[in-house]
C-alpha cells in the first residue's frame, strides 16, 4: 500500500464507527487535557515564585537583633540590644558587601486632603532601593543628604497612590504622616505580593532619620529594626555571613562562649526552598496527569483489540486480495495513532481552555508553554504507537485462511 | 498451451492437540493449463477446500510442490504469497466477502490499493470493471444496498482488478437462486472464453459443474476422477 493511501484508509475506518471513535478518544482528550492543565498550573506557581524572588532582590541577608538571655531567662526575638545606624555604617566597610540598608518600619496613619489610610512607613536609606531592586515610576529618590538632615520627604507605593491620591499626581503633594507633613518626591514601581502574601505596594518610604527622630521616636538613638545587606554576589554569601558575625560579636562585646544575640537570615536560601517546592509541585502535578494519559492509552489498546477481533474477517478479506502483513500492521497502527493525535489535539484545546478557566475563576497564575503542549502531544502520539502496536501485530499475524473462516 | 498450475505430491495435514496429525490431502498431482475451466466437486471433508486454499496461496502445503505461472510457491514467505494473491489470483467466495462499510467502487479498487496504484487510476479502473459486470451506475452504493447476485458481480469485478490469469471461485452460486446463478455462470463463461482467464470453481451442484470443461472429483484426500464433465 502506498504511504499516502494508508492514512486515508485509517481515517475511513475511524469514520465508520464514529461513536466508538469519539468514546475512545475521550480518554486521550482528558489525559492530554489534564497534562496541559497541570503543567500550566505548575508553571504558573513556579513563575509566581520566580517573580516574588526577583522582586525581593538577590544575594540578600537580613540581620535582626536576637533574644537576650540573662540568668537562664530567655526573652523573645528582638529583646537583645537593638541594631543601630552605627552598626550599619560599620557593616558598610565589610569587603564582601555591596550595599547595606538599615530599616526602621512602623505603622502610621496617613492623611491627604479628606482621605486617610493606615499603612507601614519604612524609614530607610537610599541603599534600600538598591537591595530591593526597586525603581521609581516617577520623581526622584531621596539622597544620603536627606538621610543626614532628616528631611521630611516620602516615596509612595502604588497602593498608596490609588488609595489616597485618586486621580491627582502625587509628586509635590504634601502627605501628612501622623500629622507631620511630608512632601512626596517619588512614586515606586509596582512590586506585587511577597511569597507570604503581603502587598509590597502598600508602603511609604521616608529617610530613616526622619522616622527615628520625628515620627516614631526610639528608645536608643539610631535604633533600626533590621538591616538588609546585599553581598557582592551569590558566591560571597558565606564570606558575608562570617564577616557580619565577627563584626557584630565584636561590636556587641559578646564573650567567646556566648551565643549570638542577633540573627542573620539568608533570604536567597528561603527563596530557593520556595522555588524548589514549586518545581516539585509542578513535577508531581505532571506525573499525576500522566497517569490519566496512560489510562487513556490502555483504553485505546483495549478498543483496538476488540476492533481487531471484530474485524478479523475484514482482515482475512484484505489479506486474500493482497494485503501484506505490514499493510495490516500499518493500518491498525495508524488507526491507533490517529485516535491519539486527534484526541491529543482536542486535549490540548481542552487543557488551554481549562487553564484559562482556572486562571479566571481561581485567580491563579497559569502559564501554558509551547514546550508543555509539544511534550504532552508527543507523549500522546507515543502512547498511541506503544499501545497500538500490540493489537496491530495481533491483526498482522492472523493466518489468511483462519481469518477468512472467522464469522 | 502454457501450464499455469502444476502440483506434485501435494500433502497437507493438520496437527492434533494430543500429538499426531490428521492427513487431509494425500499427495495430489495435477496440471492445469492456461485458459482451462475446471470444476472441483466432492463431499465435505474430501479435502477440496484445503486444496483450493493452497492453490489460492492462502495456505501452505505440508509437503509437495506447487508451481504457479512458473514460480515455485510452496515455501514462499507470507509477503511473497500476499503479492501472488494480489497479482496472479482473483477470489470469488460463496459469501461475497465485500467490506460492508465502503462503497462497491472502493471494494473493487482494494486490490489496486495494495498494488500501489494511485487514487485516480484506482477509481477509473473500478468504474470500468463495474461497467463490465453491469453495475456501472451503482458505483457509490454500499454492498448491503445490492442484491446477492449484484454483490457477487462486485466480487467478480474485484477479482479482476489486477488482471490476474487465474480466478478461484468457492461455491460462487451457493447463496443465489437458480436464475441469478445462471447469470453469474454466464459471466464466468464469458471471462473464460473471451478473456482467456483460467477458472477453477468448487461446487456441489451438478448444473453448475456442467458449465466447466473439466471435472475433478475429490474423495478422502485423493483425486478420484479427473477428465470429462460427466454429471
Amino acid at each position: 500500500m502506498s504511504w499516502h493511501a494508508a492514512p486515508a484508509e485509517a481515517w475511513r475506518a475511524l469514520g465508520a464507527n464514529r461513536l466508538r471513535t469519539a468514546l475512545t478518544m475521550l480518554g486521550m482528550i482528558i489525559g492530554v487535557g489534564a497534562v496541559v492543565l497541570m503543567l500550566a498550573v505548575g508553571q504558573g506557581a513556579q513563575s509566581t515564585v520566580r517573580q516574588a524572588i526577583s522582586a525581593m532582590g538577590s544575594a540578600l541577608l537580613v540581620i535582626s537583633p536576637g533574644s537576650s538571655s540573662a540568668g537562664g531567662l530567655r526573652g523573645g526575638a528582638g529583646t537583645a540590644p537593638p541594631l543601630t545606624l552605627n552598626d550599619a555604617q560599620a557593616m558598610a566597610q565589610l569587603p564582601s558587601l555591596s550595599a547595606v540598608a538599615p530599616v526602621f518600619p512602623n505603622s502610621a496613619q496617613l492623611v491627604y486632603g479628606a482621605r486617610n489610610w493606615n499603612t507601614t512607613v519604612y524609614g530607610v536609606t537610599p541603599d534600600y532601593l538598591t537591595v530591593r531592586a526597586w525603581n521609581l515610576d516617577d520623581g526622584q529618590p531621596f539622597t544620603h543628604g536627606d538621610v543626614r538632615r532628616g528631611t521630611r520627604v516620602a516615596l509612595v507605593g502604588q497602593q498608596i497612590v490609588a488609595n489616597l491620591f485618586g486621580g491627582t499626581d502625587p509628586i509635590g503633594q504634601t502627605l501628612r504622616i501622623k500629622n507631620l507633613p511630608f512632601v512626596v518626591i517619588g512614586v515606586l514601581e509596582r512590586k506585587g505580593q511577597t511569597l507570604d502574601g503581603r502587598d509590597q505596594d502598600d508602603a511609604v518610604l521616608i529617610p530613616i532619620t526622619a522616622a527615628q527622630t520625628r515620627l516614631f521616636g526610639t528608645t536608643f538613638p539610631g535604633t533600626v529594626r533590621f538591616i538588609i545587606v546585599q553581598a557582592r554576589s551569590d558566591a560571597h554569601m558565606e564570606d558575608a555571613e562570617a564577616e557580619l558575625t565577627q563584626l557584630l560579636r565584636a561590636r556587641r562585646r559578646l564573650a567567646d562562649d556566648a551565643d549570638n544575640d542577633f540573627t542573620i537570615r539568608n533570604l536567597s536560601a528561603i527563596a530557593e526552598t520556595a522555588a524548589l517546592s514549586a518545581r516539585a509541585m509542578a513535577v508531581m502535578l505532571g506525573a499525576i496527569a500522566s497517569v490519566s494519559l496512560l489510562v487513556g492509552g490502555i483504553g485505546i489498546m483495549n478498543i483496538m483489540l476488540v476492533s481487531v477481533t471484530e474485524r478479523t474477517r475484514e482482515i482475512g478479506i484484505r489479506m486474500a486480495i493482497g494485503a501484506r502483513r505490514s499493510d495490516i500492521l500499518l493500518q491498525f497502527l495508524l488507526e491507533a495513532l490517529l485516535l491519539c493525535v486527534l484526541g491529543g489535539l482536542a486535549g490540548v484545546a481542552l487543557g488551554i481552555g481549562g487553564a484559562w478557566l482556572v486562571g479566571e475563576l481561581a485567580g491563579m497564575a497559569v502559564v501554558v508553554t509551547g514546550s508543555a503542549i509539544a511534550l504532552s502531544f508527543l507523549f500522546a502520539a507515543g502512547v498511541g504507537v506503544f499501545f497500538g502496536f500490540y493489537p496491530a501485530r495481533q491483526a498482522a499475524l492472523l493466518k489468511p485462511v483462519e481469518a477468512l473462516r472467522h464469522e | 498451451m502454457a501450464t499455469l498450475i502444476q502440483v506434485s505430491g501435494l500433502r497437507k495435514q493438520y496437527p492434533l492437540a494430543g500429538g499426531g496429525a490428521t492427513p487431509v490431502l494425500h499427495g495430489i498431482d495435477m496440471t492445469i493449463e492456461t485458459g482451462e475451466f475446471v470444476a472441483i466437486m466432492g463431499p465435505s471433508g474430501s479435502g477440496k477446500s484445503t486444496f483450493m486454499n493452497i492453490l489460492g496461496c492462502l495456505d501452505t502445503p505440508s509437503a509437495g510442490d506447487y508451481w504457479l505461472n512458473g514460480q515455485a510457491v510452496a515455501r514462499l514467505n507470507p509477503d511473497r504469497l500476499a503479492m501472488l494473491r494480489n497479482r496472479q489470483i482473483g477470489f470469488v467466495f460463496q459469501g461475497f466477502n465485500l467490506l460492508p462499510r465502503i462503497s462497491i467502487a472502493d471494494n473493487v479498487a482494494l486490490p489496486l490499493l495494495y498494488a500501489g496504484v494511485g487514487k485516480a487510476a484506482r477509481r477509473q479502473r473500478a468504474v470500468e470493471l463495474l461497467q463490465q459486470v453491469g453495475l456501472g451506475t451503482r458505483s457509490d452504493a454500499r454492498p448491503n444496498q445490492l442484491s446477492g447476485g449484484q454483490q457477487q458481480r462486485v466480487a467478480i469485478a474485484r477479482a479482476l482488478a489486477n488482471r490476474p490469469p487465474l480466478i478461484l471461485a468457492d461455491e460462487p452460486t451457493g447463496n443465489l437462486d437458480t436464475h441469478t446463478s445462471d447469470e453469474i455462470m454466464a459471466l464466468f463463461d464469458r471471462l473464460n472464453s473471451e478473456q482467456g482467464i483460467t477458472l477453477i470453481l468448487v461446487t456441489h451442484e451438478p448444473d453448475i459443474a456442467r458449465c466447466a470443461r473439466r471435472l475433478v472429483r475429490f474423495k478422502d484426500g485423493h483425486i478420484v476422477h479427473d477428465g470429462a464433465v460427466n454429471v
